[in-house]
């Protein structure tokens, strides 16, 4: 059979389960007794390596059959949960992200076969037992002694607690084996048979082999339930042995151990005990799922019903609902329509149609930004271990939808700027003390939606930027003079943490302080219109601040005429425009400035900066643009305001990609190219 | 000889920049187009007079007197962009007039040094001798950079 093409569905569902496994091994590390977190686990390390066997992937599913085994020992408590196993397991993790990587990169999974990792488990698996395969199983709590194979298993903490609570409201709980007769032809069926009287007159809560494994004859001539009764063990026995083909029955009590704690979820459960005649005996199965799924989902959101579609589709799909835009833009504009009420008001509709597909495809392409945070706190964890830091990572808003283009790009400088933190931001644990601060210190990482910008704000609780030390470092690199420097603000002293090759480390560590990074986080953030901006406290803490645009395909815009030609400026960067006479542009320190309710304002003369000769005559009236980029205002002197539009952007292509001050260009109704003032630049 | 032995003919399509004739490679070409109205970007080089909108795709315009150094001319019904594409990146260039297409055989084309010191010389990749007209033949890719 041809496997390439479940390759695809392979690799995004591995993904899926590793970014399953690494938040639950996050959980585990926090929660170490929680068996519904193991379970989950467990489950993922299971699917893993089915996935992976039936791809051929031998190593990966090696791996995963080792970490099961281990998962299992920890399950059953014959292998005690400590720090180094959920390490181990952490390193499992990574080595089963090389094996995707590589896969996703060659169809193979590469020739590592990572035996540290698998000697490693093996001896943990030493240390414990086999746990429920058939090899050895300590004798536990079980006082029974038998040579039937498929009768030593030992019960897994969940099954112990329904067998306790059973216990408690006055069930018997009994180990039925059973041996069919050797010349049985239908053993399977014979089988069935025996689970169908078992329970009639009972509840089986676990089956070895497993009830599928018996339906599809993969047994040998023997089995054994653990079931739950109000009967007596010779009423059951007498029932059983009444069946044809049957050699031998064997029944023995099983012993409740001290409660040791039984989990609130399986109460229910054990209730439905009187209920006699519950179709399915996979019931053991279903009812240890629904407990680990309620227990271990519930923080987890639920997936509706979804398809998985290629970005490139949605690509296309877009760029046809921008150029239906355009032709409606052309349309709109046409005289003959204007002047015919009937199709002036079908072209009305035609615009609701096309902005409402607009939102609709605009939706399908949101992505939670969830999908880049959730590798953060596994990061934070391994950078605190490093740093010998206690750090805590809190996020919210993960559920805050940006798209996809943005998205793919935003993880880099997250990272980044999560290293700045828990580096420079969180102090280590004694200078923390003294401050009177936790020991733990905090990174929030939070998004919310912000009008038509979304906000991404990183914020610590650690020793904030000294911006004195900032201000010692300007002078030494002469990056202005001494004199200048004086009168720098907290702001513009902020603002050069962004230059490149800034730093203000003292000492260069590998995770930052090279004073390669925020200029390269500025520049990123800046290539996806958005903008960054710092506040920061001495002692108390440093936030950093992003602003990104919604989206980027297709924005409302503000058409402005600077002499002859016209330009657009995206809507979210403006903040108002206004109107002053001439005489209210003031001089400051060599830049124009004007002021507006007591703030201060810098000028920029769209003319000059875009080449056009400047107008000798001085008019009566200046219109000016106030466009907001972070926290900084800057007012654009225009000639004219055309109009608001929606505008589809398109990119200038190659050979002018980069053009300083133009973010792009859009295709009027009248087939017209205009170009998009990129503020962030112009500021 | 610049191009493999085993290339016996090449395509051209032929124009004209006052009273000189020059070929450009057919492969490198996507469209003809009439002169038409472009958007100047401020900030790009002095040779790119804007941009225009190649049905729905933003294309730079290029002026290729500018680039050789020539005088500008004013535009006629003559005047023709030649759309060149290649490696996904596409640009216009404003020529006098297109004159037509043309083969001709790798052995007439000589390639020329670079004694003449004129700026067209980096975008000349040789030299084509048909009927007693000599044709300069000019490297696509060239224009394609800034």
């Amino acid at each position: 059979m041809n496997m390439n093409q479940y390759l695809d569905i392979f690799i995004e569902e591995t993904r899926e389960n590793l970014q399953n496994l690494n938040q639950s091994l996050l959980e585990l590390e926090k929660n170490s007794d929680d068996v519904s977190i193991l379970n989950e686990i467990f489950r993922v390390a299971h699917t893993l390596k089915g996935m992976s066997g039936t791809m051929g992937f031998s190593r990966m599913s090696n791996l995963t059959h080792t970490m099961e085994s281990v998962l299992q020992a920890l399950r059953n408590n014959t292998l005690k949960m400590e720090k180094s196993i959920v390490d181990l397991l952490f390193k499992c993790l990574d080595a089963l992200e090389d094996y995707l990587e590589s896969i996703v990169a060659t169809s193979s999974e590469g020739s590592k076969d990572y035996s540290d990792l698998t000697d490693a488990l093996a001896r943990l698996i030493e240390k414990g037992t086999g746990g429920e395969e058939t090899s050895g199983g300590s004798s536990g709590n079980s006082a029974y002694k038998t040579a039937y194979k498929t009768a030593q298993f030992e019960l897994n903490q969940y099954e112990q607690n329904v067998v306790n609570r059973a216990a408690k409201m006055g069930y018997n709980i009994y180990r039925i084996t059973v041996l069919l007769n050797k010349g049985c032809l239908l053993k399977s069926a014979r089988a069935f048979v025996v689970f169908q009287t078992i329970e009639r007159y009972s509840e089986i809560i676990k089956s070895v082999p497993k009830v599928e494994d018996i339906e599809d004859e993969r047994f040998d001539f023997e089995f054994t339930v653990v079931v739950v009764t109000k009967e007596s063990a010779e009423f059951l026995s007498r029932q059983i042995n009444n069946i044809a083909e049957i050699d031998e029955v064997e029944i023995s009590a099983v012993a409740a151990t001290p409660d040791t704690g039984v989990a609130a979820g399986t109460a229910g459960e054990v209730a439905d005990f009187s209920r006699k005649n519950v179709p399915g005996a996979g019931l053991f199965r279903k009812a240890e799922e629904e407990a680990a799924a309620t227990k271990t989902t519930a923080a987890r959101t639920r997936t509706g019903k979804t398809v998985r579609v290629d970005i490139d589709r949605l690509d296309l799909l877009m760029n046809l609902v921008s150029e239906l835009i355009i032709t409606k833009n052309r349309l709109e504009g046409m005289d003959e329509i204007q002047k015919s009420k009937e199709i002036s008001s079908e072209i009305n509709n035609l615009e609701r149609i096309t902005t409402n597909i607009h939102d609709a495809v605009m939706k399908v392409r949101m992505v939670p930004v969830e999908t880049v945070f959730n590798r953060f706190p596994r990061m934070i964890r391994d950078i605190s271990q490093e740093l010998g830091k206690q750090i805590e990572l809190v996020m919210t808003g993960i559920e805050t939808e940006l798209d996809r283009t943005v998205i793919d790009e935003i993880g880099e400088p997250l990272i980044h700027l999560l290293r700045n933190s828990a580096d420079h931001g969180i102090e280590p644990a004694e200078a923390r003390k003294a401050a009177g601060k936790p020991e733990t210190g905090r990174i929030s990482l939070s998004a919310y939606q912000s009008g038509n910008n979304v906000i991404i704000e990183v914020e610590d609780d650690g020793s904030g930027i000294d911006t004195e030390k900032i201000r010692r470092k300007v002078v030494e690199k002469g990056l202005c003079s001494e004199e200048d420097a004086k009168f720098l603000s907290q702001n513009d002293l902020v603002d050069y943490l962004f230059t490149p090759g800034f730093s203000t480390a003292d000492k260069v560590t590998d995770i930052s302080g090279r004073g390669v990074g925020l200029d390269v986080v500025k520049s990123k953030i800046e290539s996806l219109s958005g903008s960054v901006s710092v506040e920061t406290e001495l002692g108390k803490g440093t936030r950093f601040i992003i602003r990104l645009p919604l989206t980027l395909a297709i924005y409302q815009a503000l058409l402005v005429r600077v002499d002859c030609e016209r330009y657009a400026i995206p809507l979210s960067n403006i903040e108002r425009v206004i109107r002053i006479k001439p005489g209210e542009i003031q001089t400051v320190r060599k830049q124009q400035v004007i002021l507006q309710n007591n703030v201060v304002i810098p000028i920029i003369r769209l003319d000059e900066v875009l080449g056009i000769r400047p107008k000798g005559d001085v008019p009566a009236q200046y219109t000016v643009v106030i466009a907001r980029k972070g926290d900084k205002l800057s007012g654009l002197i225009v000639d004219g305001i055309v109009g608001q539009m929606e505008i589809v952007i398109k990119n200038l292509g190659k050979l002018l990609e980069g053009t300083k001050n133009i973010a792009g260009a859009t295709i009027l109704g009248d087939g017209s190219v205009v170009l998009i003032l990129d503020i962030n630049s112009l500021m | 000889m610049e191009t493999t032995a085993a290339e016996k003919y090449r395509q051209l399509i032929t124009f004209r920049l006052d009273d000189e004739e020059y070929g450009i490679e057919t492969k490198k070409i996507r469209h003809i187009e009439e002169m038409m109205p472009y958007t100047r970007v401020p900030g790009a080089p002095d040779y790119i007079k804007g941009v225009i909108n190649l049905r729905g795709e933003i294309v730079p315009l290029m002026s290729i007197r500018k680039r050789f150094g020539m005088e500008e001319k004013e535009t006629d019904e003559n005047t023709r962009i030649i759309i060149l594409s290649s490696d996904n990146v596409t640009a216009g260039i404003i020529v006098d007039e297109v004159i037509g297409t043309l083969q001709i055989a790798e052995d007439d084309i000589e390639s020329l040094f670079a004694h003449d010191s004129d700026t067209a010389a980096e975008f000349v990749s040789g030299a084509g001798k048909v009927n007693n007209r000599v044709i300069t033949i000019l490297n696509a890719e060239r224009f394609l950079k800034i």
